[in-house]
């Protein structure tokens, strides 16, 4: 496998998270332009909870801590702590989903779906875009777990997995401006 | 249990007007006679191995540019359409509905900017691109197989309204809210226009992260950022802009379907919505879109003019300065195009003056050509009256454009056909005139004969009086007060001689495609007259000209080096080649994936379009499980050792 090549793949998605990251700016964008418009519906004061999302956010920070173990020892060829720090993660992604997927339902439940005002709609689509973009990077990783598992590790496995990690860490520096914008913009009003 | 298997189809959605039978019977004849002729000619397996599944770039842009092709006439018929409509239509409805007209108008905007002019210039990057930069690929081959095969999916979508639902968006080419909102567009013609564009947006975006990492990983050796070809430098401009504004179209987009399907508020007029932002965003995409459309012309342009003045460029670094100026600024002008929403006097006068700036990077790329023109030992084939004809076109049209430009005027021609005219001067008189160009140009280099010079000239002649004689009116109607878009007028406006001059220039136009098409079908009948042996057909000065016509599918044998931008010319005049020293190197394999993945795509887009949910979940999980199973593939790539490659140059030699 051609160094040079890997050093392309690795580049080009550093291009595609770019990309990604436009979207987030236009969610988060339209999150700005919207966050007073409630319509006599709650505002995030009302809704969010400090203790929710200081679990969430350590729990993603974790996540980001393990990944980067993982990564570590790929590069070390050392398979079985591999595996065990990206289960890890995993697992730490998946408690992270399911306090989302309970806030939402929680909210939803509530009467403050996102079909309430434009503040919920653009609250639920960004964050929730946080969360579509969170199980892609479980799926990836479980992926890469199996690879790991059944396979010699070649170079551009290592490159895949080293890219799955780029996108993790990726979602963790998203998430810091959703706490910082949506959770800590609104629990300070 | 009939809404989990059929969605939001009924019976009633069946092709049942005239215009959509009319379309489903081509559509299927069509495949039908494609299917016959492939078995009875036992072509599949060639076309499958040698074609669809390739992951060379010189044919995938081939099948780019028929794609574009084929969508242009779907365009072109839109096109007449409208004309027919406007010119018959003083004091009477004319022979269309309201709402059929506003659909075709829609429809012919969204095929030849996403599938027409995009595709073309797709098409002619994969051609010439690597090409130009001396690289045997792009970076990701299996990407652009992908991203072709998408926008393909995409273009399916956009015409499959005509056999199952009927209706078409009428919302204008952008789907601009309220209007494209669910109560005023029940029907399920914006959710095809949403989900084509998701699908195209997805190829092009692809393609732009692949040109982008190909144009800065892949070059020859001692290409620096400042040799690179002109066509390249400004393709890499359009690319960036492509991979910073079209994440905002698929988010953009895909926000008005929430709120259609979802029953979110984002651009809803009550619940807290905001109308006014989707026009900011749909446009802080499109600004750059108009950009992403003319830059790569200009970068044909300057090669067509170099080569047949016999001169280098004039001024080259003033050329990048330029075109990465209006990169640059193509970002900050959005507002321009909705100058009436009433930001108020300072924000309008901001985006005013910096639209205002882009006249200065855009006159230098003109004065650059002019003056290379200047002096130099002018040739006069037709990719030069092209050349020629654009930049009085472009004059003229941003000269309209620098008009539009100041807020006060605007209040008077915005929405009007002042406007319409305007912009078609620059996608007609730059993209489309450049594309012609550049096919023409290139065409030698990856077929191996040159097009008909005589027909060629004539098409361009009739494009170019049918140009005129098409938008002039325009000019002076919009300065009339015609507002774009309306499908009938009184006649007492006096409006209908200059609509009829306009259809009579549409038919000047259409005299100029067939000539095209005759150009194409004679040249490729007396191709032995016209074949290129050397490689090198109209003395040219970069790289794709030091490869043979056609290239061997890894372009060169020996990766050259280059000392400056005209490389090939510097090798001419110094009589030097580069030396026959073969490596061994890799090359991808082809493979079918990217279709797969595509056909997954599209039946996704058409299930959410209906929302037929078990047809969304096939479609999401089959092309998941289509990009893991390639994900896992660490055969994608063969080598070809150094005496195979001997061997295949001799064998091209001597054969």
């Amino acid at each position: 496998m051609n160094v040079l090549e890997e050093d392309a793949k690795v580049f080009g998605f550093w291009v595609y998270l770019m990309t990604d990251l436009v979207i987030f700016a236009v969610l988060f964008a339209c999150y700005i332009v919207l966050r007073d418009n409630t319509f006599g519906g709650p505002s995030g004061s009302d809704i969010f909870q400090l203790s929710t999302v200081v679990a969430e956010t350590l729990i993603l920070l974790t996540s980001s801590f393990t990944c980067a173990l993982g990564t570590r020892s790929i590069l070390k060829a050392q398979k079985v702590p591999a595996i065990f720090w990206f289960a890890a993660t995993c697992a730490l992604g998946l408690a992270f989903l399911y306090i989302e997927i309970s806030e939402f339902y929680k909210l939803t439940h509530e009467g403050n779906s996102w079909q309430r005002s434009g503040f919920l709609s653009s609250f639920f689509t960004l964050v929730g875009t946080h969360g579509f973009h969170i199980s892609v990077g479980l799926l990836w990783m479980i992926v890469a777990m199996v690879r790991i598992g059944l396979r010699p590790l070649t170079d551009s496995g290592i490159s895949q997995i080293y890219r799955m990690a780029f996108f993790w860490h990726f979602l963790d520096f998203v998430w810091i401006f959703i706490f910082t914008v949506v959770y800590g913009m609104g629990l300070l009003e | 249990m009939k809404h989990f298997f059929l969605g939001k189809l009924t019976a009633h959605d069946l092709p049942h007007h005239w215009y959509t039978i009319g379309a489903t019977c081509f559509m299927l004849v069509s495949l039908l006679a494609i299917a016959v002729i492939v078995i009875k000619t036992k072509r599949w397996d060639w076309l499958w191995k040698e074609w669809l599944t390739s992951t060379d770039p010189k044919k995938i842009g081939t099948m780019y540019m028929i794609f574009a092709a084929i969508m242009f006439f779907r365009g072109m018929l839109d096109a007449g359409m409208v004309w027919l409509q406007q010119a018959i239509a003083a004091d009477s409805q004319g022979y269309l509905t309201a709402t059929h007209f506003q659909e075709i108008f829609t429809s012919h905007g969204d095929i030849m900017v996403f599938f027409v002019t995009m595709g073309f210039f797709f098409g002619l990057m994969n051609w010439i691109v690597p090409l130009q930069i001396g690289a045997r690929d792009l970076a990701f081959p299996f990407m652009n197989s992908l991203g072709f095969w998408l926008t393909v999916a995409g273009g399916l979508l956009i015409n499959f309204f005509f056999i199952i639902g009927g209706h078409f968006g009428n919302t204008g080419w952008l789907a601009v809210a309220p209007l494209s909102q669910l109560e005023f567009n029940p029907h399920t013609g914006v959710d095809y226009l949403i989900w084509s564009l998701q699908l195209s947006g997805l190829g092009s975006l692809l393609a732009g992260i692949n040109f982008t990492v190909t144009i800065i990983k892949k070059r020859a050796p001692g290409m620096t950022l400042m040799k690179i070809p002109l066509f390249v430098w400004l393709s890499l401009c359009g690319m960036i802009l492509i991979i910073s504004a079209f994440p905002v179209l698929t988010a953009t987009t895909f926000l008005l379907w929430l709120d259609r399907v979802m029953g979110m508020h984002f651009f809803t007029t009550g619940s807290g919505g905001n109308l006014m932002m989707y026009w900011n965003l749909i446009w802080m995409w499109g600004h750059p879109e108009v950009y992403i459309l003319v830059l790569p012309a200009f970068g044909m342009f300057a090669e067509i003019v170099s080569t047949f003045s016999q001169k280098a460029i004039f001024s080259y670094v003033s050329m990048v300065c330029a075109a990465v100026s209006i990169t640059l600024l193509s970002y900050l002008v959005w507002l321009h195009h909705f100058f009436t929403m009433g930001a108020g006097a300072n924000v309008n006068s901001f985006f005013g003056i910096v639209t205002m700036l882009i006249a200065i990077p855009s006159g230098v790329l003109v004065f650059n050509l002019i003056l290379t023109m200047f002096k130099g030992n002018v040739i006069f084939t037709s990719p030069m009256c092209y050349s020629i004809g654009f930049i009085v076109i472009f004059t003229i049209g941003g000269m309209g454009g620098l008009t539009l430009a100041s807020p006060p005027a605007d209040f008077q021609t915005h929405n009007s056909l002042f406007l319409i005219a305007h912009f078609h001067s620059m996608i007609v008189g730059v993209a489309l005139f450049g594309i012609f160009a550049g096919t023409t140009y290139w065409f030698p280099k990856i077929f191996g004969f040159k097009l008909d010079e005589r027909l060629g000239k004539r098409a361009f002649w009739l494009w170019l009086i049918g140009f005129f004689v098409a938008f002039m009116p325009l000019y002076l109607l919009g300065f009339a007060g015609t507002p774009r878009r309306i499908d009938h007028y009184e006649a007492s406006t006096g409006w209908q001689p200059l609509y009829i001059i306009a259809l009579v220039g549409f038919v000047i136009i259409v005299a100029g495609v067939l000539t095209q098409v005759q150009q194409l079908f004679v040249s490729i009948k007396e191709r032995k007259k016209n074949l290129d042996t050397t490689g090198d057909p109209w003395n040219g000065r970069t790289l794709e000209w030091l490869t043979s016509s056609p290239p061997p599918f890894y372009n060169f044998a020996v990766i050259p080096s280059v000392k400056s931008p005209d490389a090939f010319w510097e090798m001419k005049k110094s009589h030097q080649r580069p030396e026959k020293k073969y490596e061994n190197f890799e090359m991808p394999k082809n493979t079918g994936m990217g279709i797969y993945i595509s056909i997954f795509a599209f039946l996704f887009g058409f299930a959410i379009v209906w929302q037929i949910i078990w047809l969304a979940i096939v479609g999401l999980v089959g092309s998941i499980v289509c990009i893991i199973l390639r994900s896992l593939d660490e055969h994608t790539e063969y080598e070809l050792t150094a005496e195979e490659v001997e061997k295949m140059e001799k064998a091209r030699v001597t054969g």
